[in-house]
């Protein structure tokens, strides 16, 4: 079995090849022809890239949001109110594959709220795959809040500090720094998760793999480059992470991550 | 928009929703099986001392973790039949595939439960003069397998939930079971959300026990 890595030269329209691998892209001030595969390939990229990207935002937001909702203290009806909300959020994300989330967000839910029947299907894609993220984001951060010594909280509050600033100022500082290796592995996490957006048409990487597969049944050539993307792109997000890591890490305080405990 | 619901008849699920669930609860329960045995095997080599072993079983999991699950499907379907010579159907592939894959993700969770067991018992053991194999059946591993049972459940679960991805190469699930009840019956968007309900259910019931375990095991150790 021999791989053969030309097909991705070849326009995606007639059996002819362009000897600079790219229609589309990167003319160089040459005449554009049709597109290659390797165009078709870069630009499920960008999708992919996209949809994760949004989705991350969407996650980091609500996911921190629910998180330190559910670690109020039980002080007040309100509170109360909030924290039980939280917690059914969690509940409720958490427990449906991901991939049904996806069916609910395009099929389902514009059935019952007709103005999301307008929005293309890559935003509803992203918005669930971040509630989805949300939910794992929101556990990690209660976690994270929980984790840091009691003091912390108690001195906060002898100095006489409102809840709004206690969390601003003293208990979400500190915790967002310790969630940060989990929330990396999230991140990853989202990325490998866009491959659903394949079930809903958003010409994603994954729908890629599969619509050349039949297309040029070179399959193997097609899953190879995908995959590669797939951990290039999760490897690239890791090593963001480690960065953000290092600048946000104050002295003295926490430990790295790679001294962990095992 | 008007829900109804009516047509799930007991007929209706009989013929197109059992057949599904069934085969998701095959799967994880096959899959989780399988990917304790060959996941323990990993985290063995992993631990070992021959270099070679280590090599191997850190780079299968390292790429089992960084590829999606869908894509992993896709090639075990692409590949299995150059591999064994004839087409296989896409429900044997996804038993293969669950099996291949989640053996990475139960590795991880099955060396961190034998690094959790206290050093001396790995040299109390060894001060017996006990081989090897004595070593790790009669003293590591039990005691790992009871430190990490509660994260193995929690795995199991997310297990069934991924189970719905075999949807990419069109394998008949519990999803699929919801999605072809829909069609037939043109009543997409009720089956959708029945489908979405019947997955919290389960997954939230079994999460509740793990969660209710958990609390007992706490308070005996």
């Amino acid at each position: 079995m021999s791989l053969d890595f030309q097909i991705f030269c070849k326009s995606t329209y007639e059996e002819t090849y362009s000897p600079r691998c790219f229609g589309e892209f990167f003319q160089f001030g040459q005449v554009a022809g049709d597109p290659t595969y390797l165009d078709w390939l870069l630009k499920a990229w960008a999708w992919t890239i996209a949809v994760s990207a949004l989705a991350l935002l969407i996650a980091l937001v609500v996911g921190i949001t629910i998180g330190t909702l559910r670690t109020l203290p039980k002080d007040s009806f309100f509170n109360k109110v909030l924290i039980f909300f939280s917690n059914a959020w969690v509940e409720l994300f958490r427990n449906i594959p991901v991939l049904v989330q996806v069916f609910l967000w395009y099929h389902v839910i514009p059935m019952l709220i007709p103005a999301l029947k307008t929005v293309p299907s890559f935003l509803l894609v992203s918005i669930a795959l971040g509630f989805f993220t949300s939910a794992r984001i929101a556990e990690q951060m209660k976690a994270g809040i929980f984790s840091l010594p009691k003091g912390q909280l108690l001195a906060a509050k002898s100095l006489g500090m409102t809840n709004l600033k206690i969390y601003r100022y003293v208990l979400l500082p500190m915790a967002m720094r310790i969630i940060i290796p989990p929330l990396t592995s999230e991140c990853m996490n989202i990325v490998k998760n866009s491959a659903v957006a394949f079930a809903v048409s958003v010409s994603e990487l994954t729908l890629f793999a599969m619509q050349t597969q039949e297309e040029t049944s070179k399959g193997i050539e097609m899953y190879l480059g995908v995959t590669a993307l797939y951990i290039v792109t999760a490897f690239s997000v890791n090593r963001v992470m480690a960065v953000i890591e290092r600048k946000t890490r104050i002295p003295g305080f926490l430990a790295p991550a790679s001294t962990g405990a095992h | 928009m008007q829900l109804d619901l009516s047509f799930y008849t007991w007929d209706l699920v009989e013929k197109f929703i059992l057949k599904g669930l069934l085969f998701s609860i095959q799967l994880t329960i096959i899959a989780t099986l399988g990917g304790i045995i060959f996941g323990t095997i990993l985290a063995l080599m992993r631990l070992s001392n021959q270099k070679i072993l280590t090599t191997i079983a850190t780079w299968y999991v390292n790429v089992m973790r960084s590829i999606p699950l869908v894509m992993v499907i896709l090639w075990f379907f692409l590949l299995m039949p150059s591999i064994i010579g004839r087409s296989i159907g896409a429900e044997l592939s996804a038993y293969i595939t669950f099996i291949a894959f989640e053996a990475a993700f139960f590795s991880e969770i099955i060396r961190a439960g034998i690094n959790s067991v206290p050093q001396g018992q790995n040299l109390a053991a060894n001060a017996l003069g006990m081989n090897y194999q004595q070593k790790m059946s009669l003293i590591i591993l039990p005691q790992a397998f009871r430190n990490m049972i509660l994260v193995l459940m929690t795995q199991t679960i997310i297990l069934f939930q991924d189970t719905s991805l075999v949807y990419a190469i069109g394998a008949y699930d519990l999803l699929k079971g919801f999605e072809v009840a829909g069609k037939n019956y043109g009543r997409p968007i009720e089956s959708y959300l029945l489908a979405a309900i019947v997955y919290f259910v389960i997954c939230f019931t079994l999460s509740s026990i793990v969660k209710k375990l958990q609390q007992k095991i706490a308070i005996i150790r």
